[in-house]
């Protein structure tokens, strides 16, 4: 694995190095957020709602007057924040179950199987909303939504690799050498998995975020005056006609930042993985 | 095709029981909810004897495993009970609105297929020509669209910039356009990318290479010898994506104002109207199963080799 992450196999992949230049920018974005905003994002002046972009306001104001540039530069902290969280969580559980499924086999595995099955017996979005209703409205139960519903992924793909492993002779080999199971799981067989759970984890960070901002769209996510993306594209949705930049810049944003996470996830995928099927 | 017949209703087995499991979980949520028929009832203005036929309807005065069987009983005959906001009662308010979605998901997966083959084919039949690339380039730029987003964009170019088209609700075949484009655009992409990939894969096969040997025109390899064998996957992923796109009607309803289930169930889990939420909840699972079991048997039927490793496992 060592030489697939070479610094010039990386960089000569241009889908690769596109999605890690955009990412770039939105990280910096992201990390200085307060510097780059020329205003807090709920500082609101109702004698200034509406505005058309103009130097004070480049993305123009909403109906608060709030400057809807600083709300979509700290919108950026939100979508990485939450991005991140839902992979790791749903990786974390994915990943775990995946392997000792894979590993144990028998009825652990059926349980597990049946459970992933069970995550499926919804399509994902409305499964979310189902978990949601029942939680109740805000950006921390749309994680936990999230998470839950697509950490069976992560679950299906590592089970199937961990199955083909666990029978290769050098995983014989360290068993012969009396090393313990959960040795083997980490040293033998996880090092394995790794490349696949990176270009995973890579694609389902974009899908996190369509989604949490999804949710946030149709106002069961990240709650007012919160500048998630998705809220204020619903509330932007309402001036459409008054006020389209609030709806138009946002969305950039947005596209800018997924697009982002999915040419680098393409380009690792063709880098280490090429015939992985998600 | 005796092993086909016990795989079905194998697969129709699990299937049962993953929807049995839903509905003990709608039934253990309902439970949990506020606003569940017990308080309800509670209401003082609702006169006693009424309470009573209410409580003996629902099997309210029994224990709570038997109060499921009442539930289950009644929800498999369609009753899921009245909309707390509208009284009416939710299978009407489903039924009304079921066609609107049901035309939107399948119009959208119809248009989806019939661009995505042709073009998928041609990508991989000229892998790494400029029109491959193009393609490549464009369906990871329109993944990354959210489909509300695009609804937004589209309603602001054709409904209030150029005027062509109604910006929202159901009024004949023109409001059923950007809808429509809304929720095929960013599926197109998936399928188009799976195809594909598909096609490129049964390209390197080695039948493949017989079939040109044997002295085959290019047009009768392709179609075929490529596309039939490239399709099985192509075919499963189209019953996955039937639920999975009235799934998504959800947000595209609730931009276009469309009268479909979609809004209906998120005007429901605004409004927390429970019993809404969970009839249409319940339905989209029934189809969700039903839609997966018919593509794991079509794709057996279409497939020696999935037919093969059935007659193995078994």
């Amino acid at each position: 694995m060592g030489a697939k992450f070479d610094v010039k196999v990386l960089t000569r992949n241009k889908v690769f190095l596109a999605g890690l230049i955009i990412l770039f920018t939105v990280a910096v974005v992201a990390v200085f957020a307060d510097a780059i905003a020329p205003h807090p994002y709920d500082e609101m002046n109702v004698s200034l709602a509406l505005r058309a972009p103009q130097p004070q306001f480049p993305f123009g104001t909403d109906q608060y007057g709030r400057c809807v540039f600083s709300r979509v530069i700290y919108g950026t902290r939100i979508a990485l924040g939450v991005g991140l969280v839902v992979v790791l969580v749903e990786s974390l559980i994915g990943v775990t179950l995946g392997l000792l499924a894979g590993y144990y086999g028998k009825k652990f595995d059926k349980i597990v199987m049946f459970v992933t099955d069970l995550t499926w017996a919804l399509p994902p979005l409305v499964m979310a909303l189902a978990i949601v209703t029942m939680l109740g409205p805000s950006l921390i139960n749309v994680v936990i939504a999230i998470a839950a519903v697509s950490w069976a992924q992560f679950a299906r793909i590592v089970r199937a690799k961990t199955q083909a492993l666990k029978n290769m002779p050098f995983v014989e080999a360290a068993r012969a050498f009396g090393e313990g199971d959960l040795n083997i799981i980490l040293r033998y067989i996880l090092p394995n998995v790794l490349s696949p759970i990176i270009v995973l984890s890579t694609l389902s960070l974009p899908q996190a975020i369509l989604s949490t901002t999804s949710l946030g769209f149709l106002g069961l996510g990240a709650q007012p005056p919160s500048p998630d993306w998705g809220l204020i594209l619903s509330e932007g949705k309402n001036y459409i006609r008054q006020a389209p930049w609030i709806s138009i810049f946002p969305g950039i944003a947005l596209v800018y930042t997924v697009l982002g996470f999915n040419l680098l996830g393409e380009g690792l995928r063709e880098i280490l993985d090429p015939r992985l099927k998600l | 095709m005796s092993d086909l017949l016990e795989y079905a209703v194998r697969k129709l087995i699990i299937g049962a029981f993953v929807v049995f499991v839903v509905t003990v979980v709608l039934f253990c949520i309902m439970q949990l909810m506020p606003g569940d028929p017990i308080q309800l009832i509670s209401n003082p203005r609702i006169p006693p004897e009424k309470i009573a036929e209410l409580k003996k309807h629902w099997g309210l005065d029994k224990p709570v495993y038997v109060q499921y069987f009442y539930w289950l009983f009644h929800i498999l005959q369609g009753d899921f009970g009245t909309s707390i906001t509208t009284g009416q009662k939710v299978i009407t308010l489903i039924k009304a609105r079921l066609p609107y979605t049901l035309l939107l998901a399948g119009g959208s997966l119809i248009f989806q297929y019939i661009i995505a083959i042709p073009l998928g084919l041609m990508a991989a039949y000229k892998e790494h020509s400029i029109f491959d690339s193009m393609v490549v380039v464009s369906t990871i730029i329109f993944w990354s669209i959210p489909s509300f987003w695009l609804g937004i964009l589209l309603i602001l170019i054709f409904s209030l910039k150029l005027k062509l088209l109604p910006v929202s609700g159901y009024d004949g075949l023109s409001s059923l356009i950007l809808p429509l484009m809304t929720a095929t655009l960013p599926n197109l992409a998936s399928t188009l990318r799976l195809t594909r990939s598909e096609v490129l894969e049964v390209l390197r096969e080695k039948y493949v290479s017989t079939a040109y040997a044997k002295g085959l025109s290019e047009k009768r390899v392709l179609i075929f010898h490529v596309l039939r064998n490239a399709l099985i996957p192509v075919t499963l992923m189209f019953f996955l994506y039937l639920p999975w796109t009235v799934g998504g009607a959800v947000i595209i309803e609730t931009i276009f104002s469309w009268p479909g289930m979609g809004r209906l169930l998120w005007t429901a889990i605004s409004s927390q109207d429970f019993p809404v939420v969970q009839g249409i909840i319940f339905i989209i699972a029934i189809l969700t199963v039903v839609s997966n079991i018919a593509g794991d048997i079509i794709t057996a039927c279409l497939d020696p080799r999935i037919r093969a490793e059935i007659r193995g496992e078994s």
